[in-house]
């Protein structure tokens, strides 16, 4: 049988400063951002993502945007051409770019969103689900009764990139989130070609307790330790 | 709306929730929890906690949005977890919502159809950018309790024939919570159940365009304070 002593382990995941790990993005890219409110939204990431990089016609999948997001300067500088997701009513930036017609907003029921992200990182193209079943954001979708009960064939999501949020890593990329900070960040690790964590704590290999870990670091490319600001 | 009969409408749902699992909606369904059996009632949150506690005391807690972790489904607001809670991400949340697990919702309402259609998330002629998990957590929910006002705020009527606005869900309304009256959904019709005794059928009917049959055992009730209604 195969074994492996600490320092033999070796699992790809890179370690990067918050501006290294954003250059990794591409010009057009999907970007999948977690976080519902404040808890688990990947902020070093979002600023470094305004502030160190120049890549516009970016599409953004992420539940909602609050009234005050480390993202808002992307709208003012123009460099978002669609976003996904279920709740952007109170973000003035970005309902000012949606009536310019700088910005087209695809508005999905929120676990209709984190059901598309999941079987996305699962291989599952489509699903049916009975949200929003008569309703107008059933409108244009194909329709079908299953057992009795009509359901909206919905597309499940993947991205080029997901920024993401995970209170610890160990120095092979397992992760762990805690309390309402895990939200759409698990999901999402699984859906995107590159997925970029910032966690709050780094630990040696084997300080994470197997049973406790929520992403194994086969869904993790790179992490960033969150600095002092 | 007055705060006292936003309060009545939140003790009136309170009185449906005896025990299980519920999730309750923003706006008045929040103030429900302030009148639930202590322990009997569990919270779930649709960002990921089921034993939803009080919120802390605002003078011991700064709001960090760098470091905070735990809040309700306002994405911002600071919460407590009591201490059979647990956590959970979206996609388990979700499925305790759509998958049919939980007990009730109380959830605010634009409108209310004689069907049990629900409309509470857009108005015709704005911009719609946001639908959150109301449409999952009502086509979900056991029991979905509509808590609103009787009238819109221009004094227009809420409960209809059919809704105007655009739909969350249709025929999915178990129960409709007034400051006037009680309706109940049984097998497909509205009955009224109770009303408050400062007015009369004839001006309960006058708000309330929808067709409804006057339930047997209608119950006419005082409305004097909350958590103390008296039956007459």
């Amino acid at each position: 049988m195969m074994s492996a002593t600490l320092d033999q382990i070796q699992t790809g995941v890179q370690f990067l400063s918050a501006d290294e790990a954003v250059k990794k993005i591409p010009k057009a890219a999907s970007i999948m951002v977690g976080g519902f409110g404040f808890p688990g939204m990947p902020r070093h990431l979002s600023r470094a993502l305004v502030e160190q990089t120049d890549i516009d016609e970016l599409t953004l999948i992420m539940n909602s945007l609050g009234s005050v997001s480390t993202l808002n300067a992307l709208f003012e500088q123009n460099r978002i051409k669609k976003v996904i997701g279920s709740f952007f009513s109170t973000n003035k930036d970005l309902v000012k770019a949606y009536r310019e017609g700088k910005v087209e907003i695809e508005l999905l029921p929120q676990g209709t969103l984190t059901e598309a992200i999941r079987l996305g990182g699962a291989g599952i193209p489509a699903f049916f689900t009975p949200t929003a079943a008569g309703t107008d954001l059933a409108k244009g979708k194909e329709t079908r009764v299953i057992n009795g009960r009509e359901h909206v064939l919905e597309h499940s999501l993947t991205a080029d990139v997901a920024i993401i949020r995970a209170h610890k890593a160990d120095k092979a990329g397992n992760l762990v989130y805690r309390k309402t900070a895990q939200n759409f960040n698990p999901a999402m690790a699984t859906a995107a070609k590159l997925t970029i964590v910032e966690v709050d704590e780094i630990v040696e290999i084997g300080e994470l307790n197997p049973d406790e870990i929520m992403t194994p670091f086969i869904f993790v490319d790179i992490v960033v330790k969150r600095e002092e600001v | 709306m007055s705060g006292s009969v936003k309060h009545y409408i939140a003790w009136r749902c309170a009185q449906e929730l005896q025990s299980g699992v519920v999730n309750l909606g923003i706006g008045i369904p929040t103030l429900v929890a302030d009148y639930l059996p202590k322990g009997l009632v569990t919270l779930h949150s649709e960002n990921g906690i089921l034993g939803v506690g009080p919120e802390p005391d605002p003078n011991e807690f700064v709001v960090d949005p760098e470091s905070i972790e735990l809040v309700n489904a306002s994405g911002v607001q600071p919460i407590t977890a009591l201490p059979h809670a647990s956590y959970f991400d979206s996609s388990l949340s979700f499925t305790i919502m759509r998958g049919g697990h939980l007990d009730a919702t109380v959830i605010g309402a634009l409108q209310v159809s004689e069907t049990g259609d629900l409309a509470s998330w857009a108005v015709p002629g704005k911009d719609v950018l946001g639908v959150g998990g109301a449409m999952d957590l009502v086509i979900g929910a056991k029991r979905v309790i509509a808590a609103m006002s009787h009238l819109s705020p221009k004094g227009e009527p809420k409960i209809l024939p059919e809704c105007t606005y655009p739909l969350t869900a249709k025929n999915r309304v178990d129960t409709i919570v007034t400051e006037y009256a009680v309706f109940k959904f049984r097998e497909g019709r509205m009955y009224l159940v109770e009303m408050v005794d400062e007015i009369s059928l004839e001006q309960l009917k006058e708000m309330t365009p929808a067709s409804y049959e006057v339930a047997e055992d209608l119950k006419v009730v005082k409305r004097e304070s909350i958590g103390d209604p008296v039956l007459v």
